[in-house]
């Protein structure tokens, strides 16, 4: 019994259901038997990983779903060992070198050499060449993606790269101008109301239009989302009326609209060692300190006065950025929560605040 | 001690082994340094060098896509021909490990043989194949201080019979000390008539039809890149060739490759910001949207649209920059804060903050400086 998500994924390029211009062109790249480099990217939930499976099934056939998985160890020239999980068929190779860190250098440097220094043994085999899938591609340092570079050109004739990532400005523009660039958007409304229809049908029940409109409006564009709530939902009451139906919001984020509410009701060195509590809370579970910092923002952001929302989000991102150079999280959320506070004292006391914005 | 030679005479073999759907970047890498596009100087000086058979250190350096690799591979090709190609040259780019361990073993080990006597070229020309040997160190730029360091005295050691070329794209991170040894060459990014010049050659080698257009569109896609051009182009004839009946490229599809974002968004995006957009098509819908949620909420509405495309952020700012620093109407003291927002930005991406966030931002101060 696996969730909806899986069970219903698309198999092969014909059963997506959106993006039809861009099925038709990987239909044709495959086809073409000059396949190039590719580069998916869009945000999460949009399909990529979906389109790119489905695409290696069109390039060599059944024999892509024979999945293995391996356990790999690496050797860092400091002696240091590295296990890394790799998921491979006979046809193509899928890892995710960001999992070891600033070690990434050495996986790619390690496998990507190995497969391409070896030819199809498959005579059988459609294609002559193997297919290593990176994932999480915006998250390999500098380094890995500079090792990249000219291992693509030079074994072309053994192998192909697919590359899948959330964006592209991560990447450095070398790898950027060696791969196909294939935007794999977010569906809209519409397009997701149909998937939703097509899952709910091959489950033997019809959604009713409200239910789905609402889904479809808190999945935000994730389908993966939309497609879990709708079975959360299907599993707490079978007949899904939207009246008796409340999407249950994922607990960390009532949590961060509380803190936002705190933020807001009372702004004294009190409150603070409050919301620090909180902040502690949400990022011992684990929940990632940007995302943390977008939704109180958000929360803040709407109970405030409109001349100071720009504002709150200013600082918000300014301090999302020193939070990725810095080193420890919890102080950049401090100081935020510690900015917005002061913002909102003196908007309300009228206080002239130019002098200290420099600061 | 060839322990180093498996690795080039497969990298050398894998050029050779061309099946017809080899990347066309390397199909029509240039086999002489007289094919070199557009880099008119450095070309002369290393013309030179193959009669007078006396080569320096070299420094290459230049933005990608210029022809640096091409360059030296073809100059080495024509110095040692096909057969003496292996001894002689030692490429080594960052896929390879390059450490200060291999400076010090595998470079300094290549770098003191004496070069092997010149074997009677299978091709039947002459080659010129004078006493040295090459190494290639490519992407250097990428090599640790350290590395560079240690390859210092080495240079100067072996510069009897061992000549280094040094490829990278930005000089500054070569320690001056390396940089001093060589003479710098620059390569500059292709204009305009010699990357058409070179995309239609190939356009006619692969018979595929070009318009002009398509070329217009490569070019300001590419900008100066040759190699990023050349790509783009292949990408699109396979397109192209693909569909039932084969359909011509148009510059849409050279837009949609390079993953630019299409000018409708990008004017609408700026109408939300509060900037007037010039083209009539864009007035009307510009008086269309006049009801629509200005302020703050207009403009997270907008950017939550924009991310959910899935454009990539840098190129929705890059874009977005161009459409106000070529603003006719904005004031100078405008234009210049906006430029400021953009800069600060960029920086934040780069540094790998949230691309929502810093989208948002950089439109809240757009708006902010405009309105």
């Amino acid at each position: 019994m696996s969730l909806w998500v899986d069970k219903h994924r698309p198999r092969s390029l014909d059963e997506l259901h959106y993006h039809e211009g861009l099925s038709a062109r990987l239909r044709a790249l495959a086809a073409s038997g000059d396949f190039p480099h590719m580069l998916f990217y869009g945000p999460s939930g949009g399909g990529k990983k979906t389109r790119i499976e489905c695409t290696l099934l069109e390039l060599f056939g059944k024999g892509v779903e024979k999945l293995k998985i391996d356990q790999r160890v690496f050797m860092t020239p400091s002696r240091r060992k590295l296990d890394v999980n790799i998921v491979q068929s006979n046809y193509h190779i899928e890892i995710t070198p960001s999992e070891v860190g600033t070690y990434d250098r050495v996986v790619i440097q390690e496998i990507l050499k190995e497969i391409a220094q070896t030819q199809q043994v498959d005579l059988s085999a459609k294609q002559r060449f193997k297919v290593v899938v990176i994932h999480e591609a915006d998250s390999l340092t500098r380094d890995a993606q500079a090792a990249l570079r000219r291992t693509m050109e030079k074994y072309m004739s053994n192998m192909r790269i697919i590359l899948c990532s959330n964006s592209t400005s991560k990447l450095i523009a070398p790898i950027r101008s060696r791969c196909l660039l294939m935007r794999v958007a977010a569906p809209d409304a519409d397009e997701m109301q149909t998937v939703l229809d097509y899952v709910a049908r091959r489950e033997g029940f019809a959604i009713p239009e409200d239910t789905a409109r609402e889904i479809v409006a808190d999945a935000n564009g994730n389908l993966r989302k939309a497609l879990l709530v709708l079975e959360a939902l299907k599993m707490q009451n079978t007949d899904l009326e939207s009246s008796a139906l409340t999407i249950a919001k994922p607990d960390w984020e009532t949590y961060c609209y509380k803190v936002a509410d705190m933020i807001v009701q009372e702004q004294t060195p009190a409150r603070i060692m409050e919301v620090r509590a909180k902040l502690y809370e949400l990022l011992t579970h684990c929940i990632p300190a940007s995302v943390v910092i977008k939704t109180i923002a958000d929360g803040v952001v709407e109970k405030v006065d409109e001349s100071l929302k720009a504002d709150i989000m200013h600082w918000a991102a300014i301090y999302e950025a020193r939070m990725r150079i810095g080193n420890k999280k919890i102080f950049h959320l401090e100081a935020w929560v510690v900015k917005v506070m002061s913002l909102y004292k003196h908007f309300f006391y009228g206080i002239d605040m130019d002098g200290f914005d420099d600061c | 001690m060839s322990f180093f030679q498996p690795h080039v005479a497969k990298a050398s073999q894998k050029h050779t082994l061309g099946p017809e759907h080899q990347p066309w970047v390397e199909k029509y890498r240039p086999k002489t340094i007289d094919d070199v596009s557009a880099q008119e100087h450095t070309v002369a000086v290393l013309r030179k060098t193959l009669t007078s058979t006396n080569l320096p250190h070299m420094l290459f350096y230049g933005p990608p896509g210029t022809g640096k690799t091409s360059t030296i591979l073809a100059l080495s090709r024509q110095l040692f021909g096909p057969d003496n190609f292996r001894s002689r040259v030692l490429e080594l780019n960052a896929s390879d490990e390059r450490g200060i361990s291999i400076v010090r073993e595998k470079i300094k080990n290549f770098a003191r043989q004496t070069p092997r006597a010149q074997a009677v070229a299978s091709d039947g020309k002459t080659y010129p194949c004078p006493p040295y040997k090459i190494v290639i160190l490519d992407e250097a730029d990428s090599m640790t201080q350290d590395a560079q360091a240690a390859l210092r005295r080495i240079m100067e050691n072996y510069a009897r019979i061992t000549r280094f070329c040094l490829v990278c794209n930005y000089v500054t991170r070569i320690i001056e000390p390396l940089a001093s040894r060589c003479s710098k060459f620059r390569f500059k990014p292709l204009d305009p008539s010699s990357t058409s010049s070179r995309l239609s050659q190939i356009a006619v080698a692969e018979r595929i039809p070009v318009t002009d257009e398509v070329i217009s569109a490569l070019i300001s896609t590419s900008q100066g890149d040759l190699r990023r051009s050349i790509t783009y182009l292949q990408s699109a004839s396979r397109l192209s060739m693909s569909t039932s009946p084969p359909s011509d490229i148009t510059p849409s599809d050279i837009q949609e490759i390079a993953g630019v974002v299409p000018d409708a968004v990008i004017q609408d995006f700026a109408a939300a910001l509060g900037i007037d957009v010039l083209s009539d098509a864009a007035m009307d819908v510009d008086d269309t949207a006049k009801p629509k949620v200005k302020g703050f909420d207009g403009v997270r509405k907008k950017v939550r649209e924009i991310i959910r495309e899935g454009y990539s952020a840098s190129q929705i700012i890059s874009q977005l920059h161009d459409v106000i620093i070529e603003h006719p109407i904005l004031n100078a003291r405008q234009k210049s804060r906006c430029a400021l927002a953009f800069a600060e930005v960029d920086k934040a991406l780069c540094d790998g903050a949230d691309e929502e966030l810093w989208i948002l931002e950089a439109g809240l101060r757009v708006h902010k400086a405009v309105s």
